[in-house]
């Protein structure tokens, strides 16, 4: 794979060569370097990828059974939800080293910082509670009783509307972040796991793992529009499990990752009909782009590895050996 | 005003705790067995709160997620002893208005109260007796079965041991009707899946109490004994539901040889030890409110009792022929933590379920094994399919 890379960058030095503008066309064409941070469930670590060598660059080793994981609004900390300890941890992205935790309830698994970056939503499975955590203070503010299993997290683009998905209850639960009040519960598919806005909050996006469906939510309405299907042909309907969702800035292609079906199903996101199938490892968990957009990471549970995926292409470009059970990944803004 | 919303389908988004009408509240009743099995191992005595837990802590999910559909389960429990007339209870639990009953009890008393419940419209959850003959002759049109069944459990076993390559099985069956049952079933999962059963035997129960004084003595001599002279084998396979010998056959049989079946490694619906695909926040949700984690009789009263909660919401309502019928659709799957989802077989009603194969610590593997195919579901490998079914339901 990194041939085919090497082989596109020599035609665009061929090519500007020619033009005479070799230098800046190659600095143009170059990734910017970001760094990923892929949580390994079974191994207990966090590697880090360098988004243009396309390599792991650093372990960071962190508590137990690593899963939900996301870069701060400052880029100053990866909090990682380590739920059989029962807390998040902070990471310090300078140093890579832990510095501190910060009080979630039991079992972490989802969360989501508000826009502000000074507030975390946390899913706690546990105990049917979404934690509202000062980050900065990190304080346990509050709590919202929600179903049972709490698991997916989205937050409306405004901060108004956060939702949480509950695995066993089967809804996506709309929460009121100023008042803390369930406003609005829909019923969605069997065991919903993800919650995704569009970036312009025109549409919320729920996956439901059994069931098999992506549910397009009017967030104004209320109400699911819309149900996306996912046809594999010579793949039994049992296998495909939609859990991460990923959307472009502008609202018009989606990504939804298929769980042991082994695939990212593309989809216009404007039609909401599925474009294509591409095949990533085995079971695929969730993903995230970089700040340009230019790729897309996917963490494959079963391989062990993460796959990166060409958006403008659609294309996987490369495969990248990561530790046991990836499970989430978070991409760093700079 | 609330409940003709629901009822007309249209109440997809209901506001939570605005709701000041009253709940619609769903009526379950409990009917478990009285007396319990008694077991080689004290570690398999069954809780007196076995099935029943599952039950409680269904109806616990049920009314979180109830709570915000303004819909409220409430539980009746009760427990008859085996032989007795089950008439009474059901009678009585129908006069309070329970529609929908969970019910472990052997075949034939489940048989008896399916019948008292046809003339009244009652929906009945086989959730204990593993029977094949309660899905195919004996099936019934108001009796949907949580439990797997007998060829169930012995093809999610008989799956395994070929694709481990232990295809030479040496059969011993215990003397009881179950036992002679489970051999059946074993029987036919070995040619369906390419095993041979190189001989079987039969150990007699000759009565006696499972724990005594004098101990261990005599079986560690007993067992291989019993076992000598027997035809090449690559496992030991036990079917032994009364408990007589089956868990004296690990580390004591002449060859050294694995166990499977009724010890060693068994089929079963559930586990104490399984935690994959999320098991492990049910186990948790478990042991927080009975001090013990869950076990296969749990699971399928659990299963029995979200299945009303799951299809209540969905079709917001309480009228049992309402939930039933979608509980027969194509819509309808119940989300029960073992990696794919559950749906009920139309021709005799059967929750299709992958079978756990445990060792007593782990799960070893769950079937169906991969390399088993189905043209409609690889869930229908498991047990007696559609196309054999002796099931007329009417």
């Amino acid at each position: 794979m990194p041939a085919q890379i090497a082989v596109e960058v020599g035609t665009t030095m061929w090519r500007c060569v020619s033009f005479g503008l070799c230098v800046a066309a190659v600095l143009a064409g170059e990734a910017k370097a970001y760094k990923a941070y892929v949580s390994n469930e079974k191994s207990n670590t966090i590697s880090i990828i360098d988004t243009t060598e396309k390599k792991v660059v650093g372990t960071v080793k962190v508590g137990q059974r690593p899963r939900g994981i996301t870069v701060t609004k400052d880029q100053k900390y990866v909090l990682v939800a380590v739920g059989d300890d029962d807390t998040i941890q902070m990471i310090d992205t300078a140093s890579n080293k832990i510095v501190d935790t910060l009080p979630s309830g039991p079992d972490p698994e989802l969360f989501i910082d508000d826009p502000t970056g000074r507030l975390l939503y946390v899913a706690n499975e546990n105990d049917n509670t979404v934690t509202i955590i000062d980050i900065e203070r990190r304080a346990r503010i509050g709590d919202v009783e929600v179903g049972v299993e709490p698991e997916g997290m989205g937050l409306s683009p405004d901060g108004k509307i956060l939702v949480n998905t509950s695995e066993t209850t089967n809804m996506a639960h709309f929460i009121d972040t100023t008042t803390r009040q369930v406003v609005a519960n829909i019923l969605v598919d069997a065991r919903p796991r993800f919650a995704q806005f569009k970036d312009d909050g025109s549409e919320l996006w729920v996956s439901s793992e059994i069931g098999g469906t992506v549910s397009v939510i009017d967030p104004v309405k209320r109400a699911v529009m819309h149900k996306i299907n996912f046809l594999v042909p010579g793949m039994r309907q049992e296998a495909i499990q939609p859990v991460g969702i990923a959307i472009t800035h502008d609202g018009k292609t989606g990504f939804v990752a298929l769980g042991p079906a082994n695939r990212i199903a593309v989809i216009d996101a404007t039609t909401h009909q599925v474009q294509k199938f591409l095949l990533v490892g085995q079971r695929v968990w969730h993903m995230a782009f970089t700040p340009d957009e230019k790729y897309l990471l996917t963490t494959n549970g079963v391989s062990n590895d993460v796959s990166i995926i060409d958006v403008a292409a659609l294309k996987v470009v490369d495969t990248i050996q990561v530790g046991e059970l990836p499970w989430g990944v978070a991409i760093s803004q700079r | 005003m609330i409940r003709a919303v629901i009822a007309g389908g249209l109440a997809l988004v209901l506001t939570a705790r605005f709701t000041t009408a009253e709940p619609l509240t769903i009526k379950i009743g409990y009917i478990g067995r009285a007396e319990k099995k008694t077991t080689i191992s004290l570690l398999d005595l069954a809780p007196d709160n076995d099935g029943l837990a599952g039950v409680r802590l269904a109806l616990e999910d049920n009314n979180t997620t109830g709570k915000f559909l303004n819909q409220h389960f409430s539980l009746e429990e009760a427990r008859i002893k085996s032989g007795t007339d089950p008439t009474d209870i059901v009678v009585q639990f129908a006069d309070q208005g329970i529609s929908f009953f969970i019910v472990d009890l052997p075949a034939d008393m489940l048989l008896k109260v399916a019948e008292i419940g046809r003339q009244r419209d009652l929906l009945f959850f086989n959730a204990g007796a593993i029977d094949d003959r309660l899905r195919e002759e004996d099936c019934r049109p108001n009796v949907i079965h949580t439990a797997p069944t007998r060829s169930m459990l012995a093809d999610g076993l008989a799956q395994y041991l070929v694709f481990k390559r232990w295809p030479r099985w040496l059969l011993v069956v215990g003397s009881h009707e179950a036992d002679k049952l489970f051999a059946e079933a074993l029987h036919r999962a070995a040619g369906r899946f390419g095993a041979k059963i190189v001989q079987q035997r039969v150990f007699e129960d000759t009565g006696g109490a499972r724990r005594t004084d004098s101990g261990l003595a005599q079986i560690q001599r007993q067992i291989p004994l019993f076992m000598q002279g027997a035809p090449a084998h690559d496992v030991v396979v036990a079917a032994d539901e009364s408990e007589v010998f089956a868990a004296y056959l690990p580390y004591r049989t002449r060859e050294p040889r694995p166990v499977a079946g009724s010890a060693g490694l068994v089929p079963k619906s559930w586990d104490p030890a399984h935690d994959q695909w999320g098991a492990n926040q049910l186990q948790n949700r478990f042991m927080q409110s009975f001090s013990r984690r869950m076990n296969a009789l749990d699971m399928q009263t659990w299963s029995a009792a979200r299945m009303i909660g799951e299809a209540a919401a969905r079709v917001a309502s309480g009228d049992p022929q309402a939930i039933f019928t979608y509980m027969k659709g194509p819509e309808f799957a119940l989300a029960a933590f073992k990696g794919q989802k559950l749906t009920l077989r139309d021709w005799n009603l059967q929750l299709r379920q992958p079978i756990l194969l445990a060792d007593g610590r782990t799960i070893v593997s769950v079937s169906p094994q991969e390399g088993f195919l189905h043209q409609f579901s690889e869930l229908d490998t498991l047990g007696i399919d559609r196309p054999e079914t002796k099931c007329r339901l009417k």
